[in-house]
């Protein structure tokens, strides 16, 4: 089995107390256990205002998990969440594909500079005392104004 | 990359340049700055959904999304960054609608 990353990110009532909110995380790691998986964070955000009325709710108490498992696992924990009540929202988004495309993405462009730096006879890492980089040496003038009368 | 391909500008320019004097001459005398992708720019690969601060700024009052023309963002991160208002939204943390 595969293991991927996810994020949940749940809201429960304002109101809910602190027993509810712990109860809810045990039960997320009931399923957990139950499925196989495994929980790697959890980043309680507490109550904040929502962007939007739910219900008669202003407000929600924020929770973030970080979760390694299959697809069948965040399956099962949507479909328990759908009917849990107490549980404004929640959202489940996978992550370690953007991850790693992120990172892709900050390798080719570190090994991009350091190649441009070397080519340039300047050694790969940027000194100390070098000033601040220059603003997109690529870029011309001509964008900034309209072109003459054609 | 994304920077060398902007040719819009131009040729926007142009076609207003046609429709009318005057609205042109009032525009030539303004400094009209360059857009710059803010994520190109600033290097942010991850557009996420969690940094609402971030993403309230391509959100105006109404609650939709601010259009790439306005802000200059780059077509591969207004995309990303839709899908992360997207799920803000979802989730509360950005308005679908405000009036």
């Amino acid at each position: 089995m595969d293991a991927r990353k996810y994020e949940l990110v749940y809201v429960m009532r304002p109101e809910a107390t602190e027993a509810e909110v712990a109860e809810m995380q045990t039960q997320v790691e009931a399923i957990i256990q139950r499925v196989g998986g495994t929980l790697d964070k959890t980043e309680a955000w507490g109550r904040r205002k929502l962007a939007y009325d739910i219900g008669k709710h202003k407000e929600g108490f924020y929770v973030l998990h970080a979760i390694t498992g299959s697809g069948e696992l965040m399956k099962e924990i949507d479909r328990r969440f759908r009917v849990t009540e107490g549980l404004l929202r929640h959202l489940i988004v996978r992550v370690d594909e953007a991850d790693r495309k992120a990172e892709r993405a900050k390798t080719i462009r570190t090994e991009d500079s350091r190649r441009r730096r070397v080519a340039r006879g300047l050694p790969p890492e940027r000194q100390p005392g070098e000033g601040p980089q220059s603003q997109d040496s690529d870029d011309d003038e001509r964008d900034g104004f309209e072109p003459a009368e054609a | 990359m994304a920077m060398g391909k902007k040719t819009g500008p131009g040729g926007k320019g142009r076609g207003r340049k046609a429709t009318g004097d005057k609205k042109d001459g009032q525009r030539r005398g303004m400094f009209r700055r360059r857009k710059v992708c803010k994520f190109c720019a600033e290097r942010i690969d991850d557009i996420n959904y969690k940094d609402v601060r971030m993403l309230a700024g391509f959100v105006p009052e109404r609650g939709k999304v601010l259009p790439r023309r306005i802000s200059g963002t780059c077509a591969l991160h207004q995309r990303k960054l839709r899908t992360a208002i997207m799920r803000a939204r979802q989730i509360a943390l950005l308005p679908y609608v405000t009036d």
